[in-house]
């Protein structure tokens, strides 16, 4: 339980609510897995509808992701910027969304025309929030509209109501009011279990990376904890959107909420996957006790953990921050599942850690995380390896409703720039922002939740602040896009890409922008050779995305796919793919809606969504070649510094890889050829891959391509014939 | 804590103790639905239910597990879920499912199975209770 020096009264709180608008419907059972309709709110007209979904709905988009593409393609036009009001915050949950027994299945999935990249992003998020919405009775909620004063979206499964609320009282940031709605929408604390909320902190307000909250109760801590749908600034979109929080309320959780074909079959699945994570969780990557921070001393160990804004790939002072600092930090002994039956249990947690800085200083309070990126980003990548500066960090950030991942490269960004004098004191406030300074990187962040000072600039992004640098302070444009980690507007997250082309193209041809999400190809690539040529990179550019958009369309997690591995899986044909794994997820989704699909049309759901997306990005003027681009420094050394750091390296590769004779040559020139090399084969990498994957050389589906899938909807074949006509 | 206790050298696989059971708990004679397990092999016959450890209990999100006054370790079939992390992570894999039950169910130390026992090598006896490993961890 939290302790708070200023509680609030959540009584008071409650009966400043006003009912706005609200809508009543009946309330009927899950058919295999779907509700078959979806809820339309409009926060700015209060208007609140129920929308059928067709058989053709789930023929081509299948659910969760496809769904909120779907809708989100249908509100908005090709002019629509974020700040429209047509632009929309679509949640699903997904087919398997909300089944109990298999670990990682109460993810949500969320879409909405980004503030941060102008261009649909999809983030994948846990908590109950997903899971309740559909056993409500909804597969999907979009939400149009801009309010008049602060709202509250509320959604009872058990009455069968939506009502908009003006709230005026509750506190905008997550940990505030995840709680506070808990309390006032449950029936006693016995009931907190049943309400899930999705928020985003003042922090959105100002930045454009906010991140949206989604909660669960943590009945044991007596805890609304939270998980963050982070990436691409839906948070900001719900604060522009003037709503504080949209509230789900169900009671009524089984084992088959789902109502599915084959519940037993479903079980025998679970339960050997339950089994084989016993056996052997603590002998892989111990996601149990420590939970994605197990990567922190891997990427050290393969030089791919970014340091210092991403120049290097491990740093000396790394033990301070690994594994077995979290496992110490972390509460152990108690399941930690973001969803029910979650074995996995990576959502770790701090307890009783008293805040020693900001708005909420001496306060005890239990802190989700932090994960691997965050880790990485605040201790590595900023420069700051400690790990009560991570954790402290962790918790503003959620709370504020920040990115950690767009704030903590944003910050590596700042401070790169810090120290090549592109900007300065005068300039931050007086700050010192060199790598490693970590009260005046906390101080920024505080700075940002208040909408004041230098701490706010940061809060617009790395694309914008590469703009403002050079219009304000005459830094060289080349030098910041070659430093500056975002593609598309996107924030890098972190892993240092340098020595695997494949994982290059794994965050430049992501559709949203640099997220892993899509492909982590550095072991295949890099470290086991696998995939030696352009066509077998291709290849994995291909299968990966697809394979991992599948878990949007599910609403699944994708760490229970690969984060444990069967004991014999290296004995298979494929371990990379983990067939075994693979196969579970295809029999549950048959079991789960009584459909009969198999390995090749799992793959090809995914691609029905992906090019349907790619296609939504060209529509509103991206999703090209272009856009595809990334900042050199995640190709290769952008400095000197970086070159001579791992000169043989770079001096063998020249040689033996690009097979040019280094020997003579000066640094300059050594480091000048080194990045022709490697920028050239970028390209061809593109070009593979939009080969395989059915596109045109600058990056479209063909049309014969989207025929091939069924997704020759009227609106994909405007956007594709004023393309290629 | 009462615990089923199975004297290996008094056994003789028969199964009459896991037809009781079902009988018992599902109101049918079926194996499968069982809270004991008796295996039989060549030279070996082998027992399993539950020795009330506790250690579902920690892994069960809903706390639908709990030890009553006995220290026998019950599952509440209300606030289950089925999710069936407790099955997974069971050391002596002694919680069950079977088809056409939602959740799962073990040994409650009944003693039904005890009484019908042809050979006497069931009992139900007094052990202690193992410690409770939960803690939590205070910062700063």
């Amino acid at each position: 339980m939290n302790i708070y020096q200023n509680p609030y009264n959540a009584e008071k709180i409650k009966k400043a609510h006003k009912l706005l608008a609200e809508f009543k419907y009946d309330l009927t059972p899950l058919d295999k897995g779907y509700a078959n309709k979806t809820l339309y709110v409009n926060v700015g007209d209060l208007k609140i509808k129920s929308k059928p979904v067709t058989q053709q709905m789930k023929d081509i988009f299948t659910a969760g992701r496809g769904f909120d593409m779907k809708l989100l393609w249908d509100a908005v036009n090709e002019n629509t910027k974020w700040k429209s009001p047509e632009n929309e915050i679509v949640i699903a949950a997904g087919a398997m969304g909300g089944i109990t027994q298999y670990p990682g299945a109460g993810k949500s999935i969320v879409c909405g025309i980004s503030p941060l990249t102008g261009a649909p992003v999809d983030s994948n998020v846990g908590g109950y929030f997903g899971p309740y919405l559909k056993f409500s009775g909804w597969d999907a909620i979009e939400i149009q509209g801009i309010a008049d004063k602060d709202v509250i979206v509320y959604i009872d499964g058990d009455e069968g109501k939506i009502q908009i609320l003006e709230a005026p009282e509750e506190d905008v940031n997550s940990h505030l009011i995840s709680e506070q709605v808990c309390e006032m929408f449950a029936k006693d604390e016995l009931d907190m279990k049943s309400i899930s909320s999705v928020s985003a902190g003042v922090g959105s307000e100002h930045a454009f990376f906010g991140c949206l909250n989604f909660s669960f109760y943590d009945r044991r801590r007596k805890v609304a904890r939270l998980k963050q749908a982070g990436r691409g600034g839906l948070g900001t979109l719900l604060r522009h959107k003037k709503i504080k929080a949209i509230v789900c309320k169900f009671s009524h959780l089984k084992a088959d909420s789902n109502h599915v074909a084959d519940l037993d079959r479903i079980k025998e699945i679970a339960a050997d996957y339950h089994r084989e994570l016993y056996k052997e969780d603590d002998k892989q990557c111990d996601m149990r006790h420590v939970g994605t921070v197990h990567l922190v001393e891997l990427m050290d160990d393969y030089d791919l953990l970014p340091t210092h804004n991403y120049k290097f790939g491990k740093h000396v002072k790394t033990p301070k921050i690994t594994s077995h600092v979290w496992r110490e930090m972390f509460t152990q002994g108690i399941p930690d599942g973001c969803w029910y039956g979650c074995t996995m249990q990576c959502a770790k947690c701090v307890d009783g850690y008293t805040l020693l800085t900001g708005p909420y200083k001496g306060d005890v309070v239990s802190i989700d995380g932090p994960e691997y990126e965050t880790a990485a980003a605040f201790g590595a990548n900023m420069g700051i390896f400690d790990p009560h500066f991570i954790v402290e960090a962790n918790f503003y950030c959620d709370t504020y409703g920040l990115d950690t991942i767009s704030w903590g490269t944003g910050m590596s960004f700042i401070m790169e720039c810090y120290e090549n004098g592109i900007i300065n004191k005068e300039i931050t406030g007086g700050y010192d922002l060199s790598f490693g300074n970590g009260e005046e990187a906390m101080e920024m962040l505080h700075q940002l939740a208040r909408g004041e000072g230098f701490g706010n600039t940061v809060g617009l992004g790395i694309r914008r602040l590469k703009k403002l640098f050079t219009e304000k302070y005459n830094a060289d444009p080349k030098f910041l896009q070659d430093i500056g980690m975002e593609c598309k507007g996107m924030e890098y997250s972190e892993y240092v890409t340098k020595e695997s082309l494949a994982m290059q193209g794994g965050y430049g041809l992501a559709l949203k922008g640099a997220q892993h999400d899509e492909a982590w190809l550095i072991f295949m690539d890099m470290v086991n050779n696998q995939i030696p040529t352009f066509a077998d990179k291709a290849e994995a550019l291909h299968y990966y995305p697809m394979f991992r958009t599948w878990f949007g369309l599910q609403g699944l997690c994708k760490l229970p796919w690969n984060d444990m591995e069967p004991a014999d899986n290296g004995e298979t044909d494929e371990p990379a793919k983990v067939p075994k794994h693979v196969q579970n997820y295809v029999d549950i989704f048959n079991a789960v809606t009584g459909n009969n699909i198999d390995k090749k049309e799992l793959i090809l759901q995914s691609e029905r969504v992906y090019n349907f997306q790619r296609v939504f990005n060209l529509r509103l003027g991206f999703g090209t070649r272009e856009h595809d681009m990334i900042p050199y420094r995640s190709a290769g050394p952008v400095t000197l510094e970086e070159y001579e750091s791992r000169v043989e390296r770079y001096d063998k590769q020249l040689k033996e890889k690009w097979d040019w004779d280094p020997t003579g040559k000066s640094i300059e020139e050594r480091h000048q050829k080194t990045r022709e090399f490697r920028e050239d084969a970028y390209q061809k990498l593109c070009d593979a891959v939009y080969e395989r994957r059915g596109w045109d050389n600058n990056g479209v589906p063909t049309i014969e391509k989207v025929k091939e899938l069924g997704i020759d909807l009227p609106g994909i074949l405007e956007v594709l014939n004023k393309y290629y006509n | 804590m009462k615990v089923l206790v199975w004297d290996k050298t008094k056994c003789i696989g028969c199964g009459q103790c896991e037809l009781t059971c079902s009988k018992t708990w599902f109101k049918e004679e079926n194996r499968e639905k069982s809270r004991i397990r008796i295996t039989k092999e060549i030279n070996e016959i082998s027992f399993n239910a539950c020795n009330q450890c506790g250690e579902c209990m920690k892994v069960c999100p809903v706390e639908a597990l709990t030890r009553d006054s006995r220290g026998i370790v019950r599952l509440n079939s209300k606030t289950c879920v089925g999710c069936l992390s407790c099955v997974g992570f069971c050391p002596t894999a002694s919680m069950f499912v079977a088809p056409n039950e939602p959740i799962p169910f073990k040994c409650v130390a009944c003693g039904a199975c005890v009484k019908t026992c042809p050979t006497g090598a069931l009992s139900i006896q007094d052990l202690p209770e193992p410690l409770d490993k939960v803690f939590y961890r205070r910062h700063f």
